[in-house]
């Protein structure tokens, strides 16, 4: 399953994708984050498995453009999510 | 008191066929969304009763009216239900569940019932917010997006429409395809701007019905960039209160060149039906 955690609004499309096929619930992304971005938590999409998966936090979903705002300067070329996820299970959307 | 425009009815229904008795497994799912309520009860799968109400400035009290609504002259009590999942925005405002479940799940789940398994593609127009589904044969989630940060393609939006133009809500769906010519959607697909500038073109002299299929085209344009980004596989079905609005799902129909597929079921229970739906199945799984 791809989860896009996001929004958009009249500024553009904010969304950050999980593929939940490829993640594994390893948690790796979780510490790099400088904004607390991402957790791990239950698969709440497929209730009936009980799998784990990296997330967007409830507080942070809405404001994803200013939470990430700080990798997305021209000096970071990868986004350290993205480089944390061996399994390449995390897409930008901006 | 001023007529309201945008209250459209509340009710229940009773299966009057089915004897809830005989049944092994009695499910229910209540949706608490940010507008409307809705308590649904499975016997064994089957749609036994609904009731579908305004959710309220209290969630608690929203779920349990909904809950007593759909009991009503069932014999039935909350007692005898074998498992309730709760759903919704107020999901976990829902004192008797047994489990809550994110309503991107239950909507899929729901769909698959109501419209077959062939559904691929589902579009969630909420009260305050919009969903784009793509689902599997089994109801399963394969891809999503939610936005419940903006107002724009909302039935709340419609709702404000139709307090604005002070035409009943049950009605502007007909009532927007009513006009000369189609005119061109408003430039906003803000509610607030949009009612601004709807305000504005009254003003110039235009007809309330073609205000009207200004914003219902505004508004089915501004979901078909939601679907595009999960992909618009068919079969496509829309659920929520919009999914009653003709203007906007003729007009989405044919911006996506894709026909809805229609349901005998409310429209507005997808959710609580596919959470009573997964209510039977955790039911059975833990009876294992």
């Amino acid at each position: 399953m791809i989860a896009n955690f996001g929004y958009k609004d009249g500024s553009g499309d904010f969304f950050i994708s999980i593929d939940t096929d490829k993640c594994n619930g390893c948690g790796d992304c979780v510490p790099v984050c400088p904004a607390d971005v991402l957790e791990v938590r239950d698969n709440e999409f497929d209730p009936l498995a009980e799998d784990k998966m990296a997330a967007v936090t409830e507080a942070q979903r809405k404001k994803i453009k200013y939470a990430c705002s700080a990798c997305k300067s021209e000096t970071n070329a990868t986004l350290p999510c993205i480089e944390a996820c061996k399994l390449d299970a995390i897409v930008h959307s901006w | 008191m001023a007529k309201e425009f945008w209250r459209w009815k509340e009710y229940n229904w009773k299966h009057e066929d089915i004897d809830w008795k005989t049944g092994s497994v009695i499910s229910a799912g209540v949706d608490v969304g940010s507008v409307s309520s809705q308590a649904v009860i499975l016997v064994d799968g089957e749609l036994y009763a609904y009731a579908n109400m305004r959710t309220g400035s209290n969630s608690p009290m929203s779920a349990s009216n909904a809950m007593t609504w759909a009991l009503e002259n069932t014999g039935m009590t909350l007692e005898d239900i074998h498992f309730t999942v709760g759903t919704g925005y107020g999901r976990v405002n829902v004192p008797f569940a047994n489990k809550t479940i994110t309503e991107i799940a239950c909507h899929a789940r729901g769909a698959n019932k109501m419209y077959g398994n062939s559904v691929r593609t589902l579009l969630d127009m909420g009260g305050q917010d919009c969903k784009a589904i793509s689902c599997d044969d089994r109801g399963k989630v394969t891809n999503f997006l939610m936005n419940d940060k903006c107002a724009a393609g909302t039935g709340r939006g419609m709702e404000v429409f139709a307090d604005l133009l002070s035409l009943p809500i049950e009605e502007i769906g007909d009532l927007s395809f009513q006009v000369d010519e189609e005119p061109e959607p408003v430039s906003s697909t803000c509610v607030i701007f949009a009612k601004s500038e709807a305000t504005g073109l009254l003003r110039e002299g235009w007809p309330k019905n073609k205000v009207l299929a200004a914003y219902s085209s505004a508004m089915a344009h501004r979901v078909v960039s939601l679907l595009e980004r999960i992909e618009i596989k068919p079969d496509f079905a829309i659920t929520g209160g919009i999914a009653k609005n003709s203007g906007v799902v003729k007009r989405l129909e044919k911006e996506i060149g894709i026909k809805a597929l229609t349901t005998t079921y409310d429209t507005q229970i997808a959710g609580a039906f596919g959470a009573a739906l997964f209510g039977m199945a955790l039911c059975e799984k833990s009876r294992k």
